[in-house]
């Protein structure tokens, strides 16, 4: 009898999982005290088990699981600055993602439609676009930190800056590559340029911007855990660097799983209004 | 004061690139009018789409004008409908959404209701009842095209340009959509400029047959007409029709041999670009020898 496709595939991922749980529980089971005399002060930094050789301060998988459980248990507290919930600190990141996009997107797509719809603007700023696309958002920050005088708001602008560029590229790409034929229908109906950018080049281009919203959302949330680890504060990025000064790694390896999680979350929200967005031809 | 026809086309050009290229076609001259069905028959590359779509206002052309009503036209206008070669719906809207969209760029005012109830009427016309709110993409390829046809006839204009609308469909839907496009424009009196490849489609739909030599330098050899009367002319039995093959043999001969040798036969009897020859090849089969009548017959003296 033949299984389906997904119930098979489910079942490997089970797998896969338990292999990966089984080889890190094996890799860091506590050993018998043995090997060579550590550095004193390596000692120090790691603790007196680690250092004896007896345990790791790399976790057991059932540390980190204890450790999840207590974060999703209380995610929203707040015990001073530098103690609050890991909910709080994914709400910060998720805030300033949110909000550079946004303000990306209402530059970026207004923009890329002029520069679509106008070979005249396309060329006068294709050198920019070039020049400014491949530069890492984070060089950004110093000249953002010197201008704005607000780590926020320059972790904000930061986000912004790398998520305009594949929204401004994929929006003019889509308006510019609008079927000739479709705006043809338009000019022989006598239809305003107003009308015919909303009902026409905007919809017809909507799939090719969509996708470039999604490209843009998923960069900005690669890049809001770096900013954040340079501008420290809040914000999972910088819960991820204080947890590496706290040498907590089942903290940080928590972090990791619940950065992947949103980013996943926010790629499939993006995905789904690009089916929405969608037309068969 | 001369007496024009509905549609004028006077001394039309049009070259692509730089100037001193020799022009796609140049001087071309005829007219259609009011009520008439008008093919245009030549071979790919004489310029025909570019005619219809100077006539579309979509193209410019590089000399000459076309005067519609007694005015030149300076750009596309509700007045002159596309029927589209690849039916150019747009595919993010239903059938309904296409159609109102054109009802409503025609008649701005008019509200959801009304715009829907006058685009329901041109549905039924083309027997779409029932798929309104199909997408395009759920739609054969005949069906798509009667969603053109309706799109263009919604708005009501004074003439139909239509660019080979028959020819990405197969043979049967194809019959089909010649019928209702032959009923609906005696109908509605719908007077029509069409491009087609098809010589036996010229014959079934057209009154006058303006044909083509090659390009470049394209011009209109001379204009059939087809004497064949409109309620006689039945797809199943044409080839019964004793004119038939008198008209059918004469347009292929045309495309086959006179096309690409049309300077020669210039050269033999001389040409009057502005008044290209009519010729009534069907009546040489009823009462033989064939007569050449010239244009001016027409009541068009000048």
């Amino acid at each position: 009898m033949k299984t389906s496709l997904g119930l098979r595939a489910g079942l490997l991922s089970v797998l896969i999982f338990v292999a990966i749980v089984g080889i890190w529980q094996v890799a860091t089971m506590p050993t018998a005290a043995s090997g060579p005399a550590m550095d004193p002060e390596y000692a120090k930094l790691v603790g007196a088990a680690a250092a004896t050789g007896s345990k790791s301060a790399m976790p057991t998988p059932a540390d980190i699981g204890a450790t999840i459980w207590k974060h999703l248990a209380d995610p929203f507290y707040v015990r001073g600055s530098n103690d609050k919930g890991i909910g709080i600190q994914l709400a910060y990141s998720l805030g300033r993602v949110l909000l550079g996009f946004g303000l990306a997107a209402l530059v970026a797509i207004p923009l890329g439609f002029l520069i679509g719809m106008s070979p005249l603007v396309y060329r006068a700023l294709d050198p920019f676009i070039q020049i400014l696309k491949p530069v890492s958002p984070l060089a950004w920050m110093p000249l953002a930190l010197y201008t704005i005088k607000d780590s926020a708001i320059s972790s904000i602008f930061v986000i912004f800056i790398c998520s305009v560029w594949p929204m401004l590229i994929n929006t003019a790409f889509g308006v510019g590559s609008v079927r000739r034929e479709w705006l043809n229908v338009a000019r022989t109906l006598e239809v305003g340029p107003f009308r015919t950018a909303f009902r026409v080049i905007l919809p017809a281009a909507a799939p090719t911007i969509m996708t470039g919203m999604r490209i843009s959302v998923g960069i900005a949330w690669l890049v809001i855990v770096a900013a954040e680890m340079l501008v420290g504060g809040t914000g999972i990025g910088y819960f991820v660097w204080n947890e590496w000064n706290n040498l907590s790694i089942a903290n940080i390896v928590t972090a990791i799983l619940l950065i992947g999680l949103v980013g996943l979350l926010l790629d499939q929200g993006l995905a789904y209004l690009a089916r929405l967005v969608t037309y068969p031809e | 004061m001369e007496n024009r026809p509905l549609i004028s086309v006077e001394g039309l050009a049009r070259r692509f690139g730089e100037t001193g290229q020799p022009a796609v076609f140049e001087d071309v001259w005829f007219g259609i009018d009011k009520g008439e069905f008008c093919c245009l028959i030549g071979h790919s590359g004489c310029g025909k789409t570019t005619i219809l779509n100077v006539l579309a206002g979509l193209d410019t052309p590089s000399g000459g004008a076309v005067i519609v009503d007694n005015r030149e036209i300076d750009g596309p206008s509700l007045d002159r409908a596309v029927i589209f070669q690849g039916h150019a719906l747009l595919p993010w809207m239903s059938v309904m959404g296409n159609i109102a969209f054109a009802v409503s760029s025609r008649w701005p005012n008019w509200d959801r209701a009304r715009v829907h109830e006058h685009a329901r009427k041109f549905i039924e016309l083309v027997g779409l009842a029932g798929a309104e709110n199909k997408r395009p993409a759920q739609l054969s390829g005949g069906m798509k095209q009667r969603v053109g046809i309706a799109r263009a006839l919604s708005i009501q204009p004074k003439m139909l340009l239509m660019d080979e609308p028959f020819s990405a469909l197969d043979a049967l839907t194809r019959g089909m959509l010649q019928d209702e496009v032959l009923r609906i424009c005696a109908d509605t009196q719908q007077t029509v400029f069409m491009i087609t490849h098809d010589v036996d489609e010229a014959i079934l739909l057209a009154d006058k047959i303006v044909l083509m030599t090659n390009g470049p330098g394209a011009k209109i050899a001379e204009i059939v007409v087809n004497t064949m009367p409109k309620n006689e002319r039945h797809r199943n039995d044409l080839h019964r029709h004793p004119q038939y093959y008198a008209i059918r043999n004469h347009l292929v001969e045309f495309l086959v041999n006179r096309s690409k040798a049309f300077d020669r036969e210039i050269a033999a009897h001389g040409y009057d670009p502005r008044r290209p020859k009519l010729v009534k090849p069907g009546l040489s089969a009823v009462n033989p020898p064939a007569e050449i009548v010239p244009l001016t017959t027409t009541g068009r003296r000048q």
